[in-house]
């Protein structure tokens, strides 16, 4: 077992550059057990005697004191709860400019015992009144080193710091206040029902007293939660021991602290910017316009790329299928695994340029400010500020957007997310809705003066907006209830970002998504070519049929084929027959699959696109056994709505599956979309016949 | 209470856990607080206090209790 140092701290204290100065590339990222927290490692020789030394990131945090699991992190991670490994040494991040706030967390981990070292960043920010390193040292007792993250300056003396400090024994714990007659009596019992493997500590029992309340979500055994509740039976209680507890620290921070928060260079830049970036007027405008710039970049300078890769992946394809000659087992590697392979690492120029664009807005304070600007739209429909990102993204695609859910920090926010970000347009939606629009609406067809097909395209836009917000109203108000809607958000300085944590940041997405979504897509690929493919029919059935008619018949006749007829009665309702449902199911692959299984389906040839003539003629001229035509556009209506709405995606509910870390999520997200559709569908449909249309 | 002007904090209002997040940050009874600015559609506020800058909603600005 290699020693374990947490570095840990507030917010936006340069924690994570500091840390990927500290380990270099030899980070890697983990899940925290039961909430969808990262942590990441990464192991480092400090030689003089110590060795190798494992670090870990802790989230950022403005208090130990936790009310919800995520917050629980931080408290779980210093002190070894919760089955994590304990460490032997905390390096505490302090901003310089922001120092009596920054302190109030030391001097948690004072009173915990913690075995501490403070590393003082930003001091550089803090220009001339900064604290020196040695004057906070004296002041809080514990040895202190001045770091700046961006520049590496001083990690090498806090790496020479961090081999000396894990030599030496941790100090005893130190509270900084003396606690009331009536405080010491409730941290004395509650004391008691610590659990047994838990370090027994007053400071420990005070952060049980002072994090048990109503409604807060903490894993602790229930006779600690029993002990608190029966010292402070209620939150009016429980208001009075905050008091106590958080103004004596900072009393005692004040009477210390000569500097108080200088006003330095940074805040001025900050402010003209501010000035800008969250006016009325100017802040709207360049937040469209930074978002404009974001989404082209997902939607359009992606494409040379995504191009690439599908070149790439069919040219392998083709180079295999050559070597191994026209065998089942090709079609398996072909059409299954390499297609499959593809269609995950298709997915990599808008995941990598996405959170490019998050890294920036994130490490530059800006993504506060899309909080601060957006808060009110989105509050009213039950959504976190900061879910404007990936909303918007998913008008590209879902999959980086659900990715893009991490910058929230509940779960509660982020689950509500996912779950409505997949209902917007995405641009996988596209080449469908234009073979519908196209096939089903004649170009010349006009209502209020309004081209049709024009409209209908824009028409889905707004349709899919407004079915998400509605939805993200709906799931807010029943099963993913807030428990608690305040805001509190700091609106940090600007800064810099540092393209190499950027970077970081993005390989560390990416290869996640690689691993553990990338799996189940393939996996699901190849599933899906079984059904299409199995069982063979023999040279016999297809006697006497040209190559394109043979793809349609073998297709008919596969488990997809006699899927697509079993789910007939399910979707006549909604004006579809057997074909469209065959359709549906390999777009379960990708949404713009349906194009291709169609043409399959109509014999009329594999590589058909949104745009060939073939496959639109073939619709268009499509007669029922009546020889009334199959596609009328109430069909092509009730088809659109159906798409838009269903959740016909496996790389979706890969990710989702994910994220959430279990099959509960995906599996309701899969059921209320596909729902949706089904109903919307059908109510369409339906009462388009009974008005006499169709 | 008027935009820009210093304020010192009497006492501070609200749900336990929301109270208690705004006392952590800092905004304790006596530490100089300013309303320095409105977010575009009215809500949230942006509070300066203790040199940082911490956005709330007004709902809960309400329970900051202050005086001139």
């Amino acid at each position: 077992m290699s020693l374990r140092v947490a570095l840990a701290g507030n917010p936006n204290t340069g924690k994570t550059s500091l840390f990927n100065r500290l380990t270099g590339s030899q980070a890697r990222v983990g899940n925290y057990a039961g909430v969808t927290v990262e942590l990441a490692e990464g192991d480092i020789q400090l030689g003089e005697g110590v060795g190798k030394v494992t670090v870990v990131d802790v989230p950022g945090t403005y208090s130990l004191t936790a009310r919800s699991r995520e917050e629980q992190v931080a408290i779980d991670c210093l002190l070894g709860l919760s089955g994590v490994a304990r460490p032997e040494l905390v390096v505490c991040c302090v901003d310089a400019t922001n120092l009596s706030r920054n302190l109030y967390f030391v001097l948690q981990a004072q009173e915990l015992g913690l075995n501490l070292l403070v590393a003082l960043t930003m001091g550089d920010e803090a220009g001339m009144d900064a604290v020196s390193a040695e004057a906070l040292s004296a002041l809080i007792e514990c040895p202190v080193v001045s770091v700046i993250a961006r520049t590496g300056e001083g990690v090498p003396q806090l790496r020479l710091a961090m081999a000396s400090a894990l030599q030496a024994a941790p100090p005893a714990p130190r509270f900084r206040f003396a606690p009331s007659s009536l405080l010491a009596e409730r941290i004395a019992r509650v004391r008691e029902a610590l659990p047994n493997d838990w370090p027994n500590s007053d400071a420990l029992a005070l952060w049980a007293l002072m994090s048990v309340g109503e409604g807060d979500e903490l894993s602790i055994p229930a006779s600690l939660r029993a002990a608190v509740r029966r010292e402070v039976p209620s939150d009016e209680d429980g208001k009075l021991l905050d008091d106590e507890c958080v103004c004596a620290r900072y009393a005692w921070i004040d009477a210390h602290l000569l500097t108080q928060a200088p006003a330095n260079e940074r805040r001025v830049l900050t402010e003209r910017l501010d000035a800008v970036l969250i006016h009325p007027v100017w802040g709207f405008l360049s937040f469209l316009g930074i978002q404009l710039l974001v989404f082209q970049s997902l939607f359009s300078w992606s494409d040379p790329a995504i191009a690439l890769v599908e070149v790439c992946f069919g040219a392998l394809g083709n180079q295999v299928s050559a070597l191994l000659g026209d065998n089942l087992f090709s079609q398996l590697m072909v059409e299954g695994v390499i297609a499959g392979a593809g269609s995950v690492v298709v997915f990599l120029p808008q995941i990598l340029l996405l959170f490019f664009f998050i890294g920036l807005m994130e490490d530059s304070g800006y993504m506060a400010r899309v909080a601060y600007l957006m808060d009110r739209i989105m509050k009213s429909m039950g959504l976190h500020g900061r879910a404007f990102v990936p909303m918007m993204s998913g008008f590209a695609c879902a999959v980086p957007a659900i990715l893009a859910t991490r910058t929230m920090e509940r779960q509660r926010d982020r689950l509500l997310t996912m779950m409505v970000v997949p209902l917007m347009t995405c641009s996988a939606r596209l080449p469908v809705y234009t073979l519908i629009i196209s096939a089903m609406f004649a170009p010349s067809a006009r209502v209020l003066g309004l081209p049709v097909q024009g409209g209908l395209m824009v028409a889905m836009y707004v349709f899919s907006v407004l079915m998400a917000l509605i939805a993200a109203w709906v799931l807010s108000k029943t099963i993913l209830r807030a428990s608690s809607s305040a805001l509190i958000l700091e609106l940090p300085p600007y800064r810099v970002p540092r393209l190499i944590d950027i970077g970081r940041m993005m390989w560390q997405r990416t290869r996640s998504f690689l691993r553990e979504a990338g799996t189940v897509i393939l996996a699901c690929s190849v599933a899906i070519w079984f059904l299409l493919t199995f069982p063979r029919l023999d040279e016999q059935q297809l006697a006497g049929l040209d190559a394109e008619q043979r793809a349609g018949k073998e297709l008919a006749e596969s488990y997809g084929g006699q899927l697509g007829h079993a789910i007939e009665p399910a979707i006549a309702p909604l004006g579809f027959d057997w074909k469209i449902g065959v359709g549906i199911i390999g777009a379960f692959a990708a949404r713009e699959v349906f194009v291709a299984t169609m043409g399959v389906v109509y014999s009329a040839g594999e590589d058909q696109d949104e745009e060939s003539e073939t496959l639109r003629d073939k619709l268009r001229t499509e007669s029922k056994a009546d020889g009334t035509p199959a596609y009328t556009p109430l069909v092509g209506l009730s088809l659109l709505v159906f798409f838009a709405l269903a959740c016909q995606c496996m790389s979706t509910l890969a990710v989702v599956k994910r994220e959430t870390q279990g099959y509960r999520w995906p599996l309701f997200l899969f059921a209320y979309m596909t729902g949706l559709a089904w109903l919307m569908s059908f109510g369409l449909y339906q009462g388009g016949l009974l008005l006499g249309f169709g | 209470m008027p935009l820009r002007t210093p304020c010192t904090i009497v006492r501070v209002e609200g749900p336990r856990a929301v109270r208690r997040r705004l006392l952590e940050l800092g905004l304790t009874p006596g530490a100089t607080i300013a309303v320095v600015g409105v977010s575009p559609l009215g809500d949230p506020l942006e509070l300066s206090v203790r040199g940082a800058r911490i956005s709330v909603r007004k709902k809960e600005a309400l329970g900051i209790e202050v005086t001139r």
